[in-house]
């Protein structure tokens, strides 16, 4: 097998334009002041706005930790069942992200307002009304809906994969249901719950509609505060890219870090 | 081959020449009035204003607005840009910004060339100041003298030399008088204990500010760090009653009776009192912002498009196309033969039409501040929007960082020492 490395050339093409090229951007416009002069002036004000980052990675990481804890029990279900209800189970699982995500988050704004289909509900057998939306629960929420698939989809398709007679055999050597979790599923789960956490961790820290939509203005994530650099009246490309650039340092550190932690997991096999 | 190539250079020529045809077709346009009367619209009112001088000539106009901004793809109203196309032959290429800064970010960075934009006011002073707007032959728009004179030398343009009022509007408390059992009369109610958790709030520091500043008794456009500091603490005071910072969401919120008072434009409290009868909207007694949106040619346009631009900025300032566009908005026009055109409500509505000496001694309009105060206004509000978070935040998830990190290490060298056992 000869010449494969042609074939990776439209894909390197794509990944020079359309990565490469408008990162470098981001770090030139990062770096530079609106003269063009070189400045680091950009990152010390980032100073200012760490707060609001490190809200958006707590937000996000919660998130996670439920999309985690909600899908890998619903991954090993559908992994499970017979091939026929698995293909069922995936379609309607995929549903729901045919539809647009400004729309779904819409359907949730209407769904948790004050004067919203829940607390109607709730007020007819007496309840409420709570306060359900423009907090930061709210958005928690929206970030676990939107972005639940993209955690079971890999889990599932991992977990499909692990031969059933490895369960049985860690059955009939006589481990519980915790230890066979703990001890089989979790580490040959592993690169699902790598990908999945990747999945979701990376749209969820950077989003700006959901906490928008959702958190009423009264949560804003880094989300928003970059991209009111760009399309708001403060409009500063230049500190904009400083904090884009920040938060993927941030992101890429927090990643690698749980990457190793992973590729420590999936040993025992 | 050869005779393959010499049957496509037939074709091709064929295909031109029938081309030529039919724009010399073209070229007998239909007269002004049939064409005017298809659309409904009634000859008499339209000046004698030559469109038909580009007629046939394949011209595209790039015209950028305002979302739902122009009376476009109804179908009980004027569409107003094939009106154009059907008057002039000119193909309007129409597209929609969000806001000022995404229109100006646009053209600054030269990805869009746009023959007509419609910024707001404060944004057409920064405009001018940084040479970004062409100046306006107003030899090819005589409609200007339909513009009432108020709006004429507005503050954001003193010469007028390069902007022609499109729609106007001053800032309103709206409220659910279901929930509201007062008479509102002043900014002071958005502060109001009472309706703790009912209240929306601009979404923008300008609007934001512009409503303490308005309260306090400050100009809109003050500069004066203390101004700006009180009114920054005064919003902060807000905070803790209101129910969320919103900019169109406030539709859904209003008419769905989610919230109880909220500011917002009138145009837009008339939009929303149509769709839900128990709201109301009121001008406080305190004086509020008058804002213009006004057409535009901007530098970097086609030049070949200028008089073309400058005919659908002549065009815009018709009377009925005035008419339709402020019908569909709902926002106020300044053209005066177009005010008469209104039905008697909306022309004795004071919120929306207010006589000049209200205008002058109750509103001030938003100009461009100077780069230091506009960034400290950002400060000032990206404070107020996002430090209700724990100081801790920062250190704690530091700390937990740095032991992972550890811990992480730690587990990889043990492993190894095992290993290599």
């Amino acid at each position: 097998m000869k010449a494969p490395k042609a074939l990776a050339v439209p894909y390197v093409v794509w990944v020079l334009i359309f990565t490469v090229i408008p990162l470098g951007l981001v770090v030139g416009f990062a770096m530079t002041d609106p003269d063009g002069n070189l400045t680091l002036e950009n990152i010390f004000a980032m100073s200012d706005y760490m707060a609001v980052l490190f809200r958006s990675i707590l937000f996000a990481i919660i998130a996670t930790i439920i999309c985690l804890i909600i899908a890998f029990p619903a991954a090993y279900i559908i992994s499970r069942a017979s091939a026929i209800n698995q293909s069922t189970l995936v379609v309607l699982l995929m549903v729901p992200m045919w539809i647009n995500f400004l729309l779904r988050t819409y359907a949730w704004m209407t769904l948790l307002e004050q004067n919203g289909l829940i607390n109607k509900l709730l007020g007819l057998v007496g309840l409420g009304p709570y306060n359900l939306i423009n907090n930061s629960g709210a958005v928690i929420l929206g970030m676990v809906y939107n972005y639940l698939p993209f955690m079971i989809l890999p889990l599932y398709s991992v977990m499909v994969k692990i031969d059933h007679s490895i369960i049985e055999a860690a059955q009939d050597l006589g481990s519980n249901k915790a230890r066979l979790v703990r001890k089989v599923l979790l580490p040959l789960s592993m690169p699902g719950i790598s990908t999945g956490v990747i999945a979701v961790f990376v749209p969820s820290v950077s989003t700006f509609i959901i906490s928008r939509m959702l958190g009423g203005g009264t949560n804003d994530l880094i989300g928003d505060i970059i991209e009111m650099q760009f399309s708001g009246n403060s409009y500063n490309p230049h500190l904009g890219s400083a904090m884009a650039l920040v938060l993927m340092i941030i992101v890429i550190f927090m990643m690698s870090l749980f990457n190793q932690f992973g590729s420590e997991e999936d040993v025992p096999l | 081959m050869k005779r393959f190539l010499s049957i496509i250079i037939i074709a091709a020529l064929a295909l031109s020449l029938a081309g030529c045809g039919s724009s010399a077709a073209d070229e007998k346009r239909v007269p002004t009035e049939e064409i005017l009367e298809s659309f409904g619209l009634d000859p008499e009112l339209f000046s004698d204003y030559d469109y038909g001088m580009f007629y046939g000539q394949e011209i595209t106009l790039n015209v950028a607005n305002w979302g739902e901004y122009m009376s476009i793809n109804d179908d009980e109203m004027t569409d107003v840009n094939k009106l154009f196309e059907a008057l002039t032959g000119v193909e309007v290429n129409y597209k929609t910004y969000a806001s000022n800064e995404t229109m100006y970010s646009k053209l600054l960075s030269g990805g869009a060339t746009y023959d007509i934009v419609i910024p707001s006011d404060y944004m057409i002073s920064k405009m001018i100041k940084e040479n970004m707007l062409e100046k306006l032959d107003f030899d090819n728009i005589p409609n200007i003298k339909n513009i009432m004179p108020s709006f004429l030398n507005p503050q954001y343009d003193p010469t007028n030399e390069y902007s022609v009022p499109y729609l106007w509007g001053m800032v309103c408390i709206i409220y659910n008088t279901t929930m509201v059992d007062e008479e509102i009369d002043s900014w002071a109610s958005l502060w109001d204990e009472k309706y703790a958790g009912n209240i929306l709030m601009f979404n923008n520091p300008r609007d934001a500010f512009g409503i303490a500043q308005a309260y306090l008794g400050y100009s809109l456009n003050t500069e004066d760090k203390g101004e700006l500091d009180r009114c920054s603490s005064l919003l902060r005071d807000q905070k803790e009653i209101v129910q969320g910072y919103v900019m169109d969401e406030i539709f859904d919120k209003m008419e769905g009776g989610s919230a109880a008072i909220a500011p917002y434009y009138v145009g837009d409290a008339v939009t929303m009192c149509e769709d839900n009868p128990d709201l109301e909207f009121v001008i406080p007694k305190e004086g509020t912002n008058w804002f213009v949106d006004a057409v535009c040619i901007p530098t970097t346009s086609n030049p070949e498009n200028k008089e073309v631009a400058e005919m659908y900025i002549n065009f815009l300032c018709e009377p009925e196309i005035a008419l339709a566009n402020c019908d569909y908005v709902g926002y106020s026009t300044p053209v005066a033969e177009a005010y008469e055109l209104l039905d008697d409500d909306a022309k004795a509505d004071e919120r929306r039409y207010p006589s000049d000496e209200f205008l002058i001694e109750n509103t001030e309009v938003f100009v461009n501040m100077s780069d230091e105060a506009n960034a400290y206004m950002q400060e000032l509000w990206t404070q107020l929007k996002v430090d209700n978070s724990n100081v801790w935040f920062v250190p704690v998830f530091l700390v937990c960082l740095i032991a992972a990190t550890i811990f992480v290490n730690v587990r990889r060298a043990r492993k190894k020492k095992r290993d290599s056992f």
